[in-house]
């Protein structure tokens, strides 16, 4: 970060900024940057998976507002702001004000554990693992707390549906993870990102890779594992009674996890902000440039993004041709396969390792 | 025990209309299940008592909008035999074509509804859009997509031209089926959630009167195109499942759109040799013959009866219908007991249930 910290202040220095209030500014700024980021990735994502299922689907997908439909989502989000916010007398108001905004919270935490490139790092925490399974517990335990506090017959269904997978899929991804930790000798996912210089993890830990997959899958609540909100059974499952805004924190909340989840999958097994060939493309063709150090880091996270783009777009694949598990088949796949593979898959790994 | 009673419908996405479940839960499974039906009735019987025949014809479409050629045929055919009206072999030669590919319509919006009951979203796009060339078809031949009013007293109300174009509709179906079946039929998620799910032994299948595809599908040859005259001259495969479990009832259906583009590309070749179209003979009003009748066809969603009785009036004065989807929607009180919340969308789905038939 010092660089970034000399630059940054030397910059502000030339504008008449206080050296504090320079540094104040240089802790912020990050958050800002990051929510700004995540708020208009998810707007886009949204887009990016309705253009998918359309194409997929043999449709065109949203091609009227803006140029070919880029502005659907974002006149979505706007119609959803303005919307009034609907509640039962009988919900328990407090927890069903309270559910949508914690799991947003949540994922923006683990938003801002990602490395985006080698300096830009918000939390950079020895224990980055552990801090992303706290916080990605967060978002499917208000789920059912959301589920819950509406009082309605098709949300309680939803909530238990989630909280039973829930269970069943942390096992095998902490096992997964423990393998990967063992693989790079690390917590902190900057420093697991660096060990993947010479080889990506994928390569050594492929049946982890898998389970991870598809655990994370079942985490974002997605098809095949869309249990919590089946929407042919359930109606919407645990958000059938929001509407407006808190409905959106949910819809948003999703897509944003749905992100940050894939940029982890890329960071833990496929090099994160690496680039593939070993090779930065900045340094072969801007090389002598004096704004080079810069291009660095851009390029750096368009690898990363990229990375994640091709990971979710197997995701948004999967929901196009796949149909739902039942409750009785996901958890048999968790308990029976999933979790014992993860457990032989990590004594494999040790194995090899001594 | 704590036990959850839940409404299910009549507004509900996979209820395909409005039908409403009184679902004892306990957990995710049912401990009972009362069908209540009623929504939609629009008292197609009674009408028919207050209209002549002719004024009554159009509106036999729409007992069952996913497949009126069946209905105007039970209706055409009904008044016809009472009348002692002779009907061209050229007509009836049009009507089974059209009928064939009605039955193809609405087996593939029943099976991309179904797939989307099970939640995969794509099939029901792919299927829609086979569904979508018969339906340009039909707009051409009859002027409209889904209330045709075609067939009349005597046979079709015009010639049907561009045999070129059916030929491609149905041989681009039987691609696309191939493409269905690679996706579906051996998804492992898709069998586990229909193979041995909702089973109907032969002996329950006829006490609770089903007929159709969800009959065959538990291995009961039964379907009333062999009695038909009109399909005497036709081959085809009756089309049998083993099991009685939704996914049988899948196989049956499957199988059963590739043995109606069978049907249909005969129908091809007789229309294409014999052009010997005549109009319709023109019936007087006045004059109908007294006595009570039933016709019968076998529609995409079992048998289909028409009950007529007529004492010399211009208007019926008694018309019954009978439905597949009634007996269907009967059976679910048996078959939902004890079955857990997705496993009542995969049954309730397979049994192609479509509302405004039961209701009428």
């Amino acid at each position: 970060m010092n660089f970034l910290l000399c630059k940054f202040v030397e910059v502000l220095n030339s504008f008449n900024v206080s050296e504090y209030i320079a540094l104040i500014l240089f802790s912020v700024l990050p958050f800002f940057i990051i929510i700004s980021f995540l708020v208009v990735t998810v707007i886009f994502l949204v887009l990016f998976e309705r253009k998918l299922l359309g194409y997929f689907t043999q449709r065109k997908g949203p091609n009227r507002v803006g140029l070919w439909g880029i502005l659907q989502t974002t006149a979505d989000a706007i119609k959803l702001l303005c919307k009034e916010n609907i509640e039962l007398l009988s919900s328990d108001k407090f927890l069903f004000t309270l559910s949508p905004i914690v799991a947003f919270t949540a994922i923006i935490i683990l938003w801002c554990i990602i490395p985006y490139n080698s300096e830009f790092n918000m939390i950079n925490s020895s224990v980055g693992v552990l801090i992303y399974l706290v916080a990605s517990s967060f978002p499917m335990l208000f789920h059912f707390l959301a589920g819950y506090s509406s009082n309605n017959k098709y949300s309680i269904i939803g909530s238990y549906r989630a909280l039973a997978l829930t269970v069943s899929y942390s096992v095998p991804v902490i096992f997964t993870l423990l393998s990967v930790i063992y693989i790079t000798e690390s917590m902190n996912l900057n420093q697991m990102v660096l060990f993947q210089t010479s080889r990506w993890v994928v390569f050594s830990n492929i049946l982890g890779f898998i389970i991870f997959y598809i655990s994370s899958i079942a985490k974002l609540n997605r098809c095949p594992f869309d249990l919590s909100e089946a929407e042919s059974e359930l109606v919407c499952g645990y958000h059938t009674e929001y509407s407006g805004m808190r409905f959106a924190m949910f819809f948003l909340g999703e897509y944003a996890e749905l992100f940050v989840m894939c940029m982890l999958i890329s960071i833990l097994f496929f090099g994160g902000y690496l680039p593939p060939f070993g090779i930065y493309l900045s340094n072969i063709f801007m090389g002598n440039c004096p704004v080079s150090h810069y291009l660095l880091y851009f390029e750096q996270t368009f690898w990363l993004i990229l990375k994640t783009l091709i990971i979710i777009f197997s995701i948004i694949w999967i929901r196009a041709t796949l149909p739902r598990f039942t409750q009785k088949t996901a958890l048999e796949l968790f308990w029976k396969y999933l979790t014992p593979l993860s457990i032989v898959n990590l004594i494999i790994i040790i194995l090899v390792r001594i | 025990m704590n036990k959850m009673t839940l409404n299910l419908g009549p507004q509900h996405p996979s209820t395909h209309g409005v039908l409403r479940l009184i679902l004892e839960l306990d957990g995710e499974r049912a401990i009972s299940c009362e069908p209540d039906i009623g929504y939609l009735h629009r008292g197609m019987e009674k009408i028919a008592e207050s209209r002549s025949y002719i004024q009554y014809l159009p509106m036999v479409d729409r007992v069952d909008y996913l497949c009126g050629f069946f209905y105007s045929y039970a209706f055409c055919n009904a008044v016809e035999h009472l009348n002692h009206i002779e009907v061209p072999k050229y007509a009836n030669y049009i009507r089974v074509m059209m009928m064939e590919l009605n039955r193809i319509a609405s087996h593939l919006l029943w099976l991309g509804t179904y797939l989307l009951d099970l939640g995969a979203i794509s099939p029901m796009f792919y299927t829609f859009r086979e569904r979508e060339s018969i339906l340009d078809y039909f707009e051409k031949i009859t002027g409209q997509r889904m209330m045709y009013n075609y067939f009349v007293f005597g046979g079709v109300r015009h010639n049907i031209l561009y045999f070129e174009d059916v030929l491609n509709i149905v041989n681009n179906i039987l691609f696309k089926i191939n493409e269905y079946e690679n996706l579906i039929t051996d998804n492992p998620i898709f069998l586990s959630r229909t193979r041995n799910i909702g089973v109907i032994s032969k002996s329950k299948a006829l006490d609770w009167g089903l007929t159709g595809p969800n009959l065959r599908a538990s291995g009961i040859l039964n379907d009333y195109r062999m009695n038909m005259e009109i399909y005497d001259d036709i081959e085809y495969d009756i089309i049998l499942g083993n099991d009685g479990d939704c996914y049988s009832r899948y196989i049956v259906r499957i199988y059963e759109m590739r043995e109606s583009v069978c049907i249909i590309k005969q129908c091809i070749d007789w229309l294409k040799s014999n052009n010997t179209f005549s109009e319709p003979v023109k019936i007087s009003l006045n004059e109908f013959q007294k006595g009570e009748i039933y016709s019968f066809v076998e529609a995409p969603r079992g048998l289909t009866l028409c009950y007529l009785n007529s004492v010399g009036e211009s208007t019926p004065y008694r018309l019954k219908w009978r439905t597949g989807s009634f007996y269907s929607t009967q059976i679910l009180r048996d078959i939902l007991r004890g079955v857990s919340l997705p496993d009542i969308m995969a049954i309730y789905g397979s049994l192609d249930v479509v509302l405004p038939e039961v209701d009428r």
